[in-house]
């Protein structure tokens, strides 16, 4: 899965998620905080927050199992 | 496909969606990856097996997924969706029968040829098997449809951001496009597969959210189907074959014979299977296992594209309290078919979402447009340069040239933006070009690899006739639209229908003139034929190897699905 570098393509799939997780959750808890004016079709539901969760979650786990000095 | 999206895109309505200062982060985020990621891969390419094959180094899973996601782009995203509102669940065909055959024929029947003759394109596959006439006509067709569309595309996701977001046009075609040129010239295809897995995640985690919501929204699958049926009585959309019996039963005005053989054979076979742009993803695989099990891995993810694709066109129709008009109209105010994704975008998604799913679609444009550069930058360099205009020189000159052709292509490409800017009906008959061209190609090359018989003399002249057959073809139909009546075998075929079928025609045209000019001349002595041909060449056994190792056990595998899904929405 390293393909030629010593850097996983997975390593930056996980990096890029874990970021995009953290500012998608972090925009979903502050929706929550402050609810904007007008909110989207099922915006109680609060999709930021759990599919922020997710790709935080996916994008830890392949940065912790493919980060390089685990190798 | 492309025509309706034209219209819509010369329709140009105002802004639809609006971005929060997390969106551009993550927009930002998503671009500054790329060019990371090019930079790091700009020490591991120096000779010309890395930069254009990827040192041939890649995993089954790699090359699989970037084969897909080389074919995932935005204005594929967004155009189907739009098609599964227009046309309802038929789109699907593009997906799974359009798709899945072709490919697992690709992984167990082809690509032993393509792997085991060290061909690094599908031209230099011609050239050892009929010889350079043949390649240089495949080669320089190829070379300029592929500059030709990667500019159209280039062009449509500019236009895109200016009607999704409002953004300049001028500053998305130059920021995305020496984004891509930057990242391919510095890491070659190592660069553009590496980023086409990233942009393949990318592209399912920003549209999945949106099927989730609307599954909710809608009820789940039944009540979406119900919600479908009181909202248009008098049509069938959640119906894959059963409207198919009759030309004038189906939205798309198309017979079942035109999907399975137009489409299911000649077109899907033609561009799964011959088409470079897809094709070197897998040539770059490891080992023959990894290349036999690339489009394999692949398929399984293809047919899982409706999911994110036809779905939210789906749920649209059954949620969106407005109906969504076609392009003809599209001046009236009301949204046209085409923006089916941003407008579920625009209904589900908040603040960061949002700037995930805009993600998405600048990824999906990105992959597209990195694998027609790396593409065009291989067949200008190894079939065209070095076969006709340097033949002597240095791997690193190669390289050099392969690093440079990157950018010239780009910039060609940005100009060809700019005059489909000026003329933009001329998308439509680039893509008909397109996929005729490819039809009468995938004559010639399975002849080649299943017929020893098959001469040089053959291919090249039923290339020859078969591409010219294709293209007088679409000329008759424009000088005559009553042709449509003898070239579609009706006069209620829609345009998608007479492509399925000038296609079907061109490929008998280009197998038969293959086989009389073959049998009239001298066949190649068998020794020349190994590695190329069936019968041939010796394919190295699996039997040693445990069943779930084995590619033809996961071609059952995704072939089973195939049929039992095809079942589900008969």
């Amino acid at each position: 899965m390293h393909g030629k570098g010593s850097l996983s393509i997975w390593f930056f799939i996980g990096t890029l998620l874990t970021a995009y997780g953290v500012l998608i959750l972090g925009a979903g808890l502050y929706e929550l905080a402050s609810p904007p004016p007008f909110p989207a079709v099922l915006a109680n539901l609060h999709a930021s927050i759990w599919w922020g969760a997710v790709l935080l979650i996916l994008g830890l786990i392949y940065f912790i199992r493919f980060y390089p000095k685990r190798k | 496909m492309l025509l309706p999206f034209a219209l819509f895109l010369q329709a140009a309505p105002e802004k639809l969606l609006s971005l929060h200062p997390v969106d551009l982060v993550i927009i930002a985020l998503y671009f500054a990856m790329v060019l990371g990621i090019g930079f790091y891969l700009k020490r591991y390419t120096k000779t010309g097996e890395d930069f254009f094959l990827a040192g041939r180094d890649m995993t089954a899973w790699v090359a699989g997924l970037s084969f897909v996601a080389a074919n995932l782009g935005s204005l594929e995203l967004m155009g189907w969706a739009g098609s599964a509102y227009q046309y309802g669940i038929l789109a699907t065909h593009w997906y799974w029968i359009g798709a899945i055959p072709a490919m697992l024929f690709l992984g167990l029947v082809m690509m032993p040829f393509y792997y085991i003759s060290k061909t690094h394109s599908v031209p230099g596959y011609l050239k050892l098997r009929f010889g350079e006439p043949a390649r240089a006509v495949s080669a320089v067709s190829f070379a300029l449809m592929t500059v030709l569309m990667s500019g159209i595309n280039m062009y449509s996701m500019a236009l895109v951001l200016k009607i999704i977001l409002g953004w300049d046009i001028s500053l998305s075609i130059w920021i995305s496009s020496l984004t891509v040129a930057a990242y391919v010239f510095l890491g070659g295809l190592l660069s553009a597969i590496f980023n086409e897995v990233l942009q393949f995640f990318l592209i399912w985690l920003g549209a999945l959210v949106i099927s989730i919501l609307g599954l909710i929204e809608a009820g789940g699958w039944s009540g979406m189907v119900r919600r479908i049926h009181a909202n248009f009585p008098d049509q069938d959309y959640t119906h894959l074959w059963r409207g198919l019996g009759d030309f004038t039963a189906n939205p798309m005005g198309i017979h079942w014979t035109g999907i399975v053989l137009g489409l299911g054979f000649v077109i899907s076979f033609g561009y799964w299977t011959t088409d470079f742009l897809v094709v070197q993803r897998v040539l770059a695989a490891r080992d023959l296992r990894s290349a036999k099990m690339a489009p394999i891995i692949g398929s399984a993810f293809k047919m899982a594209v409706p999911f994110i694709v036809i779905l939210p066109g789906l749920l649209a129709l059954a949620v969106l309290p407005e109906k969504l008009v076609g392009e003809s109209v599209a001046g009236s105010g009301a949204h046209t078919y085409n923006e089916v994704l941003p407008l579920m975008l625009a209904r589900y998604c908040g603040p960061g979402l949002l700037g995930l799913g805009i993600t998405a679609l600048i990824a999906g444009f990105m992959s597209g447009m990195a694998g027609n550069v790396s593409a065009f930058a291989t067949v200008w360099t190894y079939d065209i340069y070095r076969a006709l205009i340097r033949k002597t020189a240095s791997d690193l000159h190669y390289v050099a040239m392969g690093r440079w052709c990157t950018v010239i292509g780009v910039l060609i490409s940005i100009g060809t933006a700019y005059l489909v800017m000026q003329f933009l009906s001329i998308m439509d008959y680039v893509q008909a070009l397109f996929a005729t061209f490819i039809a009468p190609l995938f004559g010639t090359v399975i002849l080649g690899m299943l017929w020893k018989r098959a001469t040089p003399a053959g291919g090249f002249w039923g290339l020859l006739v078969g591409t010219g057959g294709s293209l007088a073809m679409w000329i008759w139909l424009r000088i005559d639209p009553a042709a449509l009546n003898y070239i579609a075998l009706s006069p209620h075929a829609k345009p998608m229908a007479e492509d399925m079928y000038r296609a079907l025609w061109s490929w008998i045209l280009c197998v038969m003139v293959t086989i009389v000019v073959s049998l009239l001349t001298k066949p190649k002595a068998h020794e020349e034929l190994a590695g190329l041909v069936y019968g041939a060449t010796e394919v190295p056994s699996e039997g040693h190897l445990p069943l779930y190792q084995r590619p033809v056990f996961w071609a059952g595998v995704v072939g089973l699905l195939f049929v039992v899904l095809n079942l589900i929405f008969w």
